[in-house]
């Protein structure tokens, strides 16, 4: 990797990071819910996103730098697991067990669905 | 910044929380907590990539991501509860939050990755690496987290005893 494709991948991660910023402030603001669902939404979107382009990159659609950019550096720094993880030990500290295991499960299952459901539009559009 | 902060509350109905000090408008849109979350989240995820490149999957596993997810889960549980024992979530407490929290471990642990890689050993032919990677993860990020809280919890207490 050429170290102008990091700086720009990098730079990317931090853009993502302040997008997840707001939509979660902006979820917050909206839904008040005891489950986190800003941070839900973000991995769920995020997942789909980086299954998209990583597809499209795998089938040599666009250049592979995109992926990087796109997908490493974007939805890398959009999406967050140290977040989703404190979330659920929260739940579980306010006894609310049902909800963290929720939480946790619903998370990881709606993301890799959502990665899946990515990879399987990317084929779509390649045809 | 050429629109004017509104004076009050935009969400009137919304009671006025950590989100909403300070600052007339809330954290997540406000140019300073952006920019401190963007300058972490840059690092973060520079610090990310900079493993991953190093670190090469075992047997289909991305464990540079793994380790990644769990050393930043661990950091944030410590973290937030370090900032959390020194007093509210205002001024240089929220700045290293933003920073650090939200930007740093943020940026440099990774949910998508984690999914679309767990997602293609599931259905490329490694469904049982695939599981243990998922479940995997977040069993022992959860852990890692109470671990970080507990750390911090433990270095606070000997602080005050001392």
């Amino acid at each position: 990797m050429t170290p102008g494709l990091f700086l720009v991948l990098s730079l990317a991660g931090g853009v993502g990071a302040a997008l997840r910023l707001v939509v979660d402030g902006a979820v917050k603001a909206r839904v008040r819910t005891a489950l986190p669902v800003g941070t839900l939404l973000i991995n769920v979107a995020g997942s789909l996103v980086l299954g998209f382009v990583t597809e499209l990159a795998l089938a040599g659609v666009v250049d592979d730098a995109w992926r990087l950019v796109i997908g490493t550096g974007l939805c890398g720094g959009f999406t967050t697991f140290s977040t989703a993880s404190f979330e659920t030990v929260r739940l579980v500290q306010e006894r609310r067990y049902a909800l963290g295991a929720a939480n946790a499960i619903g998370m990881l299952v709606a993301a890799v669905a959502a990665g899946l459901l990515g990879i399987a539009l990317g084929r779509l559009l390649i045809g | 910044m050429t629109t004017p902060a509104p004076a009050h509350d935009p969400h009137g109905e919304l009671p006025i929380d950590g989100d909403i000090a300070e600052d007339a408008r809330p954290v997540h849109l406000s140019w300073s907590s952006i920019l401190l979350v963007l300058i972490g989240g840059t690092v973060g995820t520079a610090a990310r990539e900079g493993l991953s490149l190093a670190i090469p999957s075992v047997g289909g596993i991305p464990v540079a991501i793994f380790a990644i997810n769990i050393v930043g889960a661990l950091f944030l549980g410590a973290l937030l509860e370090t900032l959390a024992r020194r007093g509210p979530d205002l001024g240089r407490r929220r700045a290293l939050r933003l920073l650090l929290g939200t930007g740093f471990a943020g940026g440099f642990t990774t949910y998508s990755a984690l999914a679309v890689d767990s997602g293609m050993l599931l259905t490329g032919g490694d469904p049982a690496a695939g599981i243990l990677y998922a479940v995997g993860t977040v069993i022992v990020g959860a852990l890692a987290t109470v671990a970080g809280i507990a750390l911090a919890a433990a270095r606070h207490r000997r602080a005050v005893t001392r």
